[in-house]
């Protein structure tokens, strides 16, 4: 019996964990897929917003401000790369002024520090890169960029670390209520939970509806999005967003923490919650409008095209709390932007939840430090070279795009909840992600892999079953 | 009398080439701009021959498999007997270019050989 | 601080026959730095034949020609690293590199040869829509896989592009056990060998489908088919068009792009029509003592021509190190592709400095058919050839000498275009 089932490892459900495991509870998350961040959180902006977009007043607006006020302490806690480079609205138009304007409003009412409108002379300086035919900016200094599957990760691992368990490639398929507790039906057998938290992303409604007569209803809305290479790095510094006007929503430009260049998303209601696929139109529209705002973007930098699927719930609010007519049922749905940003506050707040109710004791062996993935380029020349004295496998690059070192491919691979896939390796090291997209590197990857996971070559998947890279080997029966 | 068309591979304008045989024999070569392709016409369609290339397995050497080669040309249609012929096949390191790996390969008379060294 | 006359970045074609050049020319200390686990670069995994025609009257396979290479190296005493990846070069031609067994080295090099080769582009960089399963590989990537580690990356195969990569792939897999559907092409003609396409692609009744291009990826975590449809004449699919192929891999040969990333941080100026370094008659780039050959120059299509012009930068580097030629570029005469004709290497040339015969290549943009190819020196016409066909994927030739431009007073420009019949 656990005290609390967690379903989904993406960051809500990681940030959930993490919050919960400070407590002394039998916390165990469980998630679909083979990894941890396969959903929404693996493909967004990652963008740490201001906190001037959501409704005033709204749990979307709170949690937005409370999150990013988290950030920066949480990022140095959990070992995350996180960057306040602030963000910019850019008015393309006189006569929308007064949108600035609102914009500005809101902000201020949502507690949005530091938040202030430039002229287009200021702009210019900031961002020289942007349109001429800008008339101002809302400028938002708090506004900053992460890397959402580092963040994600770091969640995970700190909870492990403090005794969550995980439980990948399971899928939750019904539950039944019992006397104070969840029997929880899954792909891999049953499981039994005082606490049931729903951080499910776009089947969140799924889950729920399972269990209450109060129906949510949550659609899978695409956004689709380009990368460039750091060869096209210098373009932006801040993170551009165009005021919604005439010409309909526009789509950001913004540089990563990685120094890449990210311009997306589109915004698609579809039916499939699958759907991740790009399409043509999907990428000649991001051309399009981020042209409009943005000069000379190289477009033949693109290195790759990727699609999210946001939790777009019918009242477009976070919806945090447990179900009326399902006690012991907390929901954490609706979970779309500024989803990332608020992910700390939303852990905090479903945690305050459950400790409300339970009063549990305090963990005592709660460590809330976590260590990422040693990055050799944050060493100085002397401290990387006594690493590779005591670790020769920080000699030796494997990815040559991003100058990812061996050393690094096996901590991903060999720390806990560590990675089992290229996919894996590539979201928790950058391997694979760069201008060649894994061309050199995956082969060398998929030996290590091999060698560390003790399988064989041909066991190799991209991302966890039905996902092999190989087929077999040459002249085998099969093919004849 | 038969006619064959082909696509000459002596340069990149790609010549297509007519040819017409009679019992084996090139009676008659069209659709040529020069020499190369009346010469590779009659080549290709009395007696067309390929270098095969592959791999073989390799076993205690510090690769997994080794490229292999038909020392010379074999007939066309033998192509894939000599794959079968190396189906299944395996070296012991250390291998070393022009090593034999398969003699006479589907009795085509051509040895197939390594053609790269893979150490211990 | 380690210290070597010469510092060869790539232990490939090109930086072989750059290094035994260099040496040959008198270069007394040499190093190659090579970032794989052997010399040879990426004929290693090019275990077809047809490599060494020109240079050793013989048709070898690819790692039998780099045998032959490291052979000459290792004869010649010229050192090398494995597994050694060069990180930086500055500008004052100090090479970073790294490797397990010595950590990170300075080596200060008097002259420095670029040789990096080049990389495919990728799914990402085509832009192709659809979702991002497991079995979109490149060619090579894919070659790498079957040729050096024996593995078929799928059964039932699809290609897009025409390249000899591809078209050296389709044959591979359908030989090791794969059937091979269909090979789609984006433009009218096809960028590979003739004698590719008969004996890769006809040989097995693999079709080629010309102006073709892969529209959409189907599958979520491995292919499960492609769709593709024919193009306009401005590449765009035609709606109506669209074939689904059943199919569990997609190889992509759709063109390689030299790499270039050392050069630039090192502010190398890069041809934006080559994406390689820009470079005078000698090889030598816009930093003084750097030089660049192979398929991080320019991409070729045979190795043969990667032989000898690295041997040609070897050469050169050797002389700039024995006589620390003050890098004057005040005489430098530009060249200029006109007319039909992408770009030339190299990009200026000096007479001070050039041999009496220097061999210029150059890339048509289009297929040609009955034009001439021209150099003017100046106003004045020198060279007029009839070819019966340019295209796009062969590399041509075209040889210049002194003597002619020297007989020029005050020459100020060299011209090469195309001209109709």
């Amino acid at each position: 019996m656990y005290d609390v089932v967690i379903i989904g490892a993406g960051v809500s459900g990681c940030a959930v964990a993490r919050e919960l495991s400070r407590y002394r509870l039998n916390i165990c998350v469980v998630e679909k897929e083979e990894d941890v961040c396969c959903g929404t959180s693996k493909a967004n902006s990652a963008i740490v917003h201001a906190g001037f977009d959501a409704p005033a007043g709204s749990l979307m607006a709170k949690l937005n401000v409370q999150g990013n006020e988290m950030m920066e302490a949480l990022s140095g806690e959990l070992d995350f790369p996180f960057q306040r480079n602030g963000s910019l609205v850019i008015c393309l138009q006189e006569d929308e002024m007064p949108g600035l304007k609102t914009l500005y409003d809101r902000g201020i009412e949502n507690g949005v520090k530091d938040l202030r409108i430039i002229d287009r002379e200021e702009l210019r300086e900031l961002e020289p890169g942007i349109s001429d035919d800008a008339v101002a900016a809302l400028y938002a200094p708090t506004g900053g960029i992460v890397c959402p599957f580092a963040m994600n990760f770091a969640f995970a691992e700190n909870a492990a670390a403090n005794g969550v368990e995980f439980r990948f490639d399971t899928e939750v398929t019904g539950f039944c209520k019992r006397e104070g507790y969840w029997n929880i039906k899954t792909s891999q057998g049953e499981l039994e939970s005082r606490y049931v938290v729903n951080a499910a992303g776009v089947y969140a409604d799924r889950m729920h509806n399972m269990v209450s007569a109060r129906k949510l209803h949550i659609t899978p809305r695409r956004g689709e999005y380009c990368l460039l290479d750091h060869s096209a790095s210098s373009l932006v510094t801040h993170t551009i967003f165009q005021l919604p006007g005439k010409f309909g929503k526009g789509v950001l430009v913004t540089p990563t923490v990685h120094g890449n260049i990210l311009i997306g998303p589109t915004a698609e209601d579809i039916e499939d919650r699958e759907g991740t696929n790009t399409t043509r139109a999907g990428i000649e529209e991001l051309m399009e409008r981020s042209g409009a705002v943005v000069k000379g973007i190289p477009f033949q930098q693109v290195i790759t095209s990727f699609a999210g699927l946001r939790a777009h719930e019918d009242g477009h609010e976070f919806c945090i709390g447990e179900a009326e007519d399902a006690p012991g049922f907390i929901d954490c749905a609706g979970i779309e932007s500024p989803g990332l940003t608020a992910a700390p506050a939303i852990g905090k707040m479903v945690a305050d939840i459950i400790y409300e109710r339970e009063q549990p004791q305090v963990n005592p062996e709660f460590t809330g430090k976590r260590r990422g993935i040693l990055d050799p380029n944050t060493l100085s020349e002397q401290e990387h070279a006594a690493l590779i004295k005591q670790h020769p496998a920080y000699g030796s690059i494997v990815c040559r795009c991003e100058m990812i070192t061996e050393g690094e491919i096996l901590d991903a691979v060999n720390r806990p909840l560590g990675a089992k896939s290229l996919d894996g390796v590539k979201r928790r090291t950058r391997a694979g992600m760069g201008r060649c997209q894994g061309g050199f590197c995956a082969p060398k990857v998929m030996e290590l892999l091999a060698r560390e996971r003790n399988l064989e070559f041909l066991q190799i998947t991209k991302s966890g079953k039905d996902s092999q890279m190989t087929a077999g080997r040459n002249k085998d029966r099969e093919a004849f | 009398m038969e006619t064959r068309e082909l696509t000459c591979i002596g340069c990149p304008l790609g010549c297509l080439l007519k040819v017409e045989t009679d019992q084996g024999q090139v009676h008659k070569v069209t659709g040529n701009t020069c020499k190369r392709g009346e010469t590779y016409a009659r080549k290709e369609v009395v007696n067309p021959t390929r270098i095969v290339t592959s791999s073989v397995l390799v076993e205690g050497g510090n690769q997994r498999v080794v490229s292999v080669k038909t020392r010379e040309d074999i007939p066309k249609e033998k192509i894939f007997e000599v794959i079968e012929a190396l189906r299944g096949v395996k070296v012991q390191a250390p291998v070393h270019i022009g090593d034999v790996v398969v003699s006479n390969a589907a009795d085509t008379g051509v040895d197939v050989v390594a053609t790269r060294n893979v150490l211990n | 601080m380690l210290n070597f006359d010469i510092v060869i970045v790539g232990g490939g074609p090109a930086g072989l026959a750059a290094a035994i050049a260099a040496k040959e020319n008198g270069a007394a200390s040499i190093l190659v730095l090579e970032r794989d686990q052997e010399l040879g670069g990426i004929l290693n995994q090019c275990i077809h034949n047809g490599f060494g025609l020109h240079t050793f009257q013989e048709e070898l396979t690819g790692p039998e020609y780099a045998a032959r290479y490291i052979e000459r190296l290792q004869k010649a005493g010229i050192s090398y690293k494995l597994n050694t990846m060069v990180m930086d070069i500055s500008a004052k031609k100090v090479v970073t590199a790294m490797n397990r067994t010595e950590g990170i080295l300075q080596i200060h090099a008097r002259a420095v040869i670029l040789a990096m080769g080049c990389r495919e582009r990728s799914r990402g960089a085509l832009n192709i829509p659809g979702f991002r399963p497991a079995g979109v590989y490149s060619a090579g990537t894919a070659q790498r896989l079957v040729n050096m580690e024996g593995y078929l990356p799928g059964r039932r195969v699809v290609i897009l592009g025409s390249g000899d990569i591809g078209l050296i792939m389709a044959r591979r897999m359908t030989l090791e056990g794969a059937k091979v559907q269909v090979v789609a092409e984006l433009l009218p003609y096809s960028g590979g060998l003739k004698r590719n396409i008969v004996q890769c692609l006809d040989d097995f009744g693999i079709p080629l489908k010309l102006s073709h291009t892969v529209v959409e990826i189907h599958g979520r975590k491995r292919v499960e088919g492609v769709t593709i449809a024919q193009v306009d004449e401005n590449r765009k699919p035609v709606p109506g068009t669209e074939t689904y192929y059943d199919c569990d891999t997609l190889l992509l040969s759709c063109g390689l792009i030299p790499e270039n990333e050392l050069s630039k941080e090192l502010g190398v100026e890069i041809n934006p029509l080559t994406s390689g370094p820009k470079v005078n008659e000698s090889f030598q780039t816009s930093v003084p003592g750097v030089f660049a050959c192979g398929n991080v120059l320019h991409v070729h299509d045979l190795v043969d021509f990667v032989s000898r012009e690295a041997e040609a930068a070897g050469k050169h580097a050797a002389l700039y190190v024995k006589n620390q030629t003050e890098h004057d570029n005040s005489a430098d005469i530009p060249i200029a592709a006109e007319q039909g004709v992408r770009y030339t290497v190299p990009n200026t040339v000096n007479l001070k400095r050039m041999d009496e015969e220097h061999t210029l290549r150059f890339r048509v943009g289009d297929v040609y058919k009955n034009c001439y190819v021209a150099v003017y020196l100046d106003e004045k016409r020198i060279y007029h050839r009839k070819k019966q066909i340019l295209a796009p994927g062969e590399m041509e030739e075209i040889v210049l000498k002194k003597e002619e431009l020297a007989a020029v007073p005050d020459l100020t420009k060299i011209t090469v275009k195309l001209e109709e019949a």
